[in-house]
């Protein structure tokens, strides 16, 4: 086979998208994972079971409602082409807000658990060594939640991988804006193109089990065991 | 004298510390008190770990929490020390990074001790590049009461720190402390449900129980008042005294101790003539006597006493406390027979003789 029938734009598109999802996950999911970690507010079972929404929902529920809401006169989408001129639907923008909605448990759930592991005992400590509250999260919370960070970092980043249906409904299927490998993949079967089907799914495989094979492996070597 | 005064009050489900106390900020401030008479809540009071609604707390000349002005100083602005119950070492860092962890995080000229006199003092050096997880429980403490003191705290609190170690890792501790409390000029307040073990440390002892205070003071005063016999367990019914070591009589394996005018013999002790030893005076190991102290006697300690108070003769048990000023307050605990056979009345003079002496260090758990 050759590899120059490789379709390498959606590659580069997945791994863009799913490089910004898991960073802008990062972003947003540590504080609501330390709150839902901390707080003694009866509102945080609300919050969980909105957190958790994603894993149970079909993507298509919930690609038909982000579709809405990002579209010219929704919610999001509205605003933000007032502001911008720009349409969120069927951006790669409006891919990135999707891809981290979707992804949002696989994020929270891994921190959270670490939180909890670490509990507020080690922060006592910090607090009485001279340490404010933002400085023991640097310095103490962060580093014993290393390994949750790094569940983290690796299931949003192959959850968003894997995405169809979201993808599909609020991205389309543009060539080069918005056209990720998963959707590739379904348009060269459709096509009966299995050979570059072959390329694009073959590789995947691989990428996804070399990462958690490293993943599981560095993981193992960590020196922080908090239980 | 500077001191410490506080007043806190914290309500959980269950639970209420009411406690309005004031104590010196020097030497070692024992809170005792069994588990929920809220002890430990105290101690996260004075940290501000916990607050209390209404509290009030000044140290010094510094008001640490105010209610009424709503002023409350955080944990890390407080110049303390804390050590817990479990040390709370941080398991992603080596020791020498858990020592170092405090003591970077304040400003060089207040730095008072250096990592050098803190490794030293609780003998960390062969740990430095160990990880905590690596360590046993006595050498745990030891890193984490040596964390505290890198920060060159103005006040220490302790959580019961020996609780979670055995008997023999307590024994491996306590020489620690003592050296703490010898060589640091620092205030401690120490927590902790087994007055047993830290009799040789105790200066100040603050009783606790369901939330409230019960007693505080002096411990020769607090250990040797009647109405709280028994509230410290049988293992502490008595006195501490704290005497210095006058000579030794090594021909008959003896060492002779004083306080104020007062002599006592005691096993020989391997310490150099003028250091302090704390001794205990259990209670039951006092006897009465009413003979003249020319008669002679194989009993060497025979102290001339008089009877302060005759504490509450129960119909049921056959014994009844008594106190006695030998110079400082003790208990001596002795049969109702013998308290109607000698006729002792209070002011009557009479001799307390010693039938043991315990180091405090001797004093098992009870």
């Amino acid at each position: 086979m050759d590899a120059s029938i490789m379709d390498w734009q959606p590659i580069w598109i997945t791994l863009k998208l799913a490089a910004t999802t898991v960073s802008v996950l990062l972003l947003i999911g540590t504080p609501v994972a330390w709150w839902l970690a901390h707080t003694p507010s009866r509102a945080r079972v609300w919050v969980e079971a909105v957190v958790a929404l994603p894993l149970v929902l079909p993507p298509t529920v919930l690609g038909f409602y982000l579709l809405i809401a990002l579209g010219a006169n929704g919610v999001i989408g509205g605003p933000f082409q007032s502001m911008t001129g720009a349409s969120l639907a069927f951006s790669f923008a409006g891919l990135v807000i999707a891809s981290t909605l979707y992804s949002f448990p696989f994020v929270v759930q891994p921190l959270q658990g670490a939180f909890e592991a670490s509990g507020k005992t080690y922060l006592e400590a910090a607090w009485s060594l001279r340490a404010s509250k933002w400085d023991a999260f640097l310095s103490v919370a962060s580093p014993m939640a290393v390994r949750g960070y790094l569940t983290a970092i690796v299931l949003g980043f192959a959850h968003t991988l894997g995405e169809f249906g979201v993808v599909l409904m609020v991205g389309g299927n543009i060539p080069g804006k918005t056209k990720v490998v998963s959707i590739a993949i379904y348009d060269h079967v459709e096509s009966l193109e299995y050979s570059q089907a072959h390329w694009l799914s073959g590789g995947l495989l691989l990428f996804s089990f070399a990462v958690l094979v490293m993943v599981y492996a560095f993981n193992r070597r960590l020196p922080v065991h908090v239980s | 004298m500077s001191t410490i005064q506080s007043r806190f009050r914290v309500q959980y489900q269950q639970f209420l510390l009411d406690t309005e106390l004031e104590f010196p900020d020097e030497g070692v401030t024992v809170v005792f008190g069994r588990s929920g008479s809220g002890k430990t809540t105290f101690l996260r009071c004075l940290a501000g770990l916990e607050r209390s609604p209404t509290g009030y707390l000044k140290f010094g000349d510094h008001v640490w929490q105010d209610a009424s002005h709503n002023l409350f100083v955080p944990v890390h602005h407080r110049p303390i020390g804390m050590v817990f119950q479990e040390a709370r070492l941080f398991p992603h860092l080596t020791v020498r990074d858990n020592l170092n962890y405090g003591y970077r995080r304040i400003a060089p000229e207040h730095r008072k001790i250096t990592f050098n006199q803190v490794a030293d003092l609780m003998d960390l050096h062969p740990l430095l590049d160990r990880r905590p997880q690596k360590l046993s429980g006595g050498e745990q403490q030891r890193v984490a009461i040596g964390r505290a003191l890198l920060t060159s705290p103005q006040l220490l609190l302790m959580d019961e720190p020996l609780a979670n170690l055995d008997a023999q890792r307590k024994q491996d501790i306590l020489p620690f402390l003592i050296r703490l409390r010898r060589e640091m000029k620092l205030p401690i307040v120490y927590v902790t449900h087994s007055l047993g073990e830290v009799l040789q440390l105790v200066d100040t002892l603050i009783l606790l129980q369901e939330g409230k205070s019960v007693a505080s003071g002096s411990a020769s005063e607090v250990l040797s008042r009647l109405d709280l016999a028994g509230k410290t367990g049988p293992s502490t019914l008595g006195s501490v005294l704290t005497t210095t070591v006058a000579d030794h009589e090594s021909e008959y394996g003896l060492t002779r101790v004083q306080y104020r005018d007062q002599s006592l013999y005691i096993p020989e002790q391997p310490l150099a003539v003028g250091s302090s030893l704390r001794v205990h005076l259990l209670a039951q190991d006092i006897s009465i006597t009413l003979g003249k102290p020319e008669t002679p006697t194989s009993v060497l300690n025979r102290l001339p006493a008089t009877v302060l108070e005759i504490g509450p003769t129960d119909s049921r048990g056959s014994s009844v406390n008594l106190k006695l000023d030998v110079g400082e307050p003790i208990l001596a605990t002795i049969t109702r027979k013998s308290l109607a056979h000698l006729k002792l009345k209070p002011g009557m003079q009479v001799y307390a003789t010693v039938k043991a002496v315990r180091m405090v260090h001797e004093i098992e758990e009870y």
